[in-house]
């Protein structure tokens, strides 16, 4: 009872928040509805036991990455003058339809009876997501991959920089 | 009224819907930035939900992987993101069009 309240309270905010990114013209604006649908979603966490991703959710996502966001509009400028008439005939009615297709079809395999595919022997009582679990699942199983995203953000740091700090002949900008 | 994985799944197909739309209805490159960070975010949504129901601790770990992808993705994306600005002084894509036949 009490997760159902959570669940359609935090199901309005976050759908809230999503539709205030792409109806906003102004990006601060975009930018603010996606904060409350993350920490909306970070609630939701919470809730299904993943405690960890929720504090996760909330540092990388909440602080870091929506700090960049708001740290570029602010260095590009707010640009409320964008340009919302479509070119292409009658796109927005397929946006539409494609829109309303895919939730309608995630929503019937989400609850329709395809969802009890469970296979052979899992356990079915909910785990909870501490750092001792998780750690233990990342570190022995997931460690390779684990290992090889220290790559990928060393290789998007080091494109990032290349990015900032050469034109198009390769000298490098003062 | 029992919340099950399939609620929170719904929910997530809606949040992944409305940032499919997003992407393809705005023109200003950082709000299309942001409608992937939606999508990701409906994904993670899954990934949670159904760790929960199969009783298993892989649904939370594949969110960490989503996750650090994500940071990667807005990391390089809003750096190409301020260096067409310093060309272009618009954030919008469809100025971008020098491959146009």
């Amino acid at each position: 009872m009490v997760e159902g309240i959570l669940f359609v309270v935090l199901a309005a905010t976050s759908l809230g928040g999503a539709m205030t990114v792409v109806m906003a013209r102004n990006p601060i604006h975009a930018a603010m509805g996606l904060l409350g649908t993350l920490f909306s979603l970070a609630v939701i966490y919470i809730i299904n036991l993943a405690h960890l991703v929720a504090a996760v959710q909330i540092i990388v996502y909440a602080g870091a990455v929506m700090t960049l966001f708001l740290f570029v509009i602010m260095m590009i400028g707010v640009d409320k003058t964008e340009d919302t008439s479509e070119t292409i005939p009658r796109q927005r009615l397929f946006i539409g339809i494609l829109g309303l297709a895919l939730l309608a079809l995630g929503g019937a395999l989400a609850i329709g009876d395809r969802f009890a595919w469970t296979p052979g022997t899992v356990r079915t009582e909910p785990v909870e997501g501490t750092i001792e679990i998780l750690a233990d699942r990342l570190f022995t199983e997931w460690l390779l991959p684990f290992e090889s995203t220290a790559l990928l953000l060393t290789i998007a740091a080091a494109g990032a920089i290349a990015l900032a700090f050469f034109s198009r002949d390769g000298r490098v900008e003062k | 009224m029992t919340v099950t994985a399939g609620w929170y799944m719904t929910l997530g197909a809606a949040l992944f819907s409305i940032g499919l739309i997003g992407i393809l209805v705005r023109r200003n490159a950082l709000i299309m930035f942001m409608c992937v960070e939606l999508m990701l975010n409906a994904v993670n949504l899954s990934f949670v939900a159904g760790g929960r129901a199969w009783g298993s601790i892989q649904g939370q770990v594949s969110v960490f992987f989503v996750l650090v992808v994500a940071a990667a993705e807005v990391v390089v994306g809003l750096a190409i993101i301020v260096a067409i600005f310093r060309k272009r002084t618009s954030a919008n894509v469809d100025l971008l069009a020098e491959l146009k036949g």
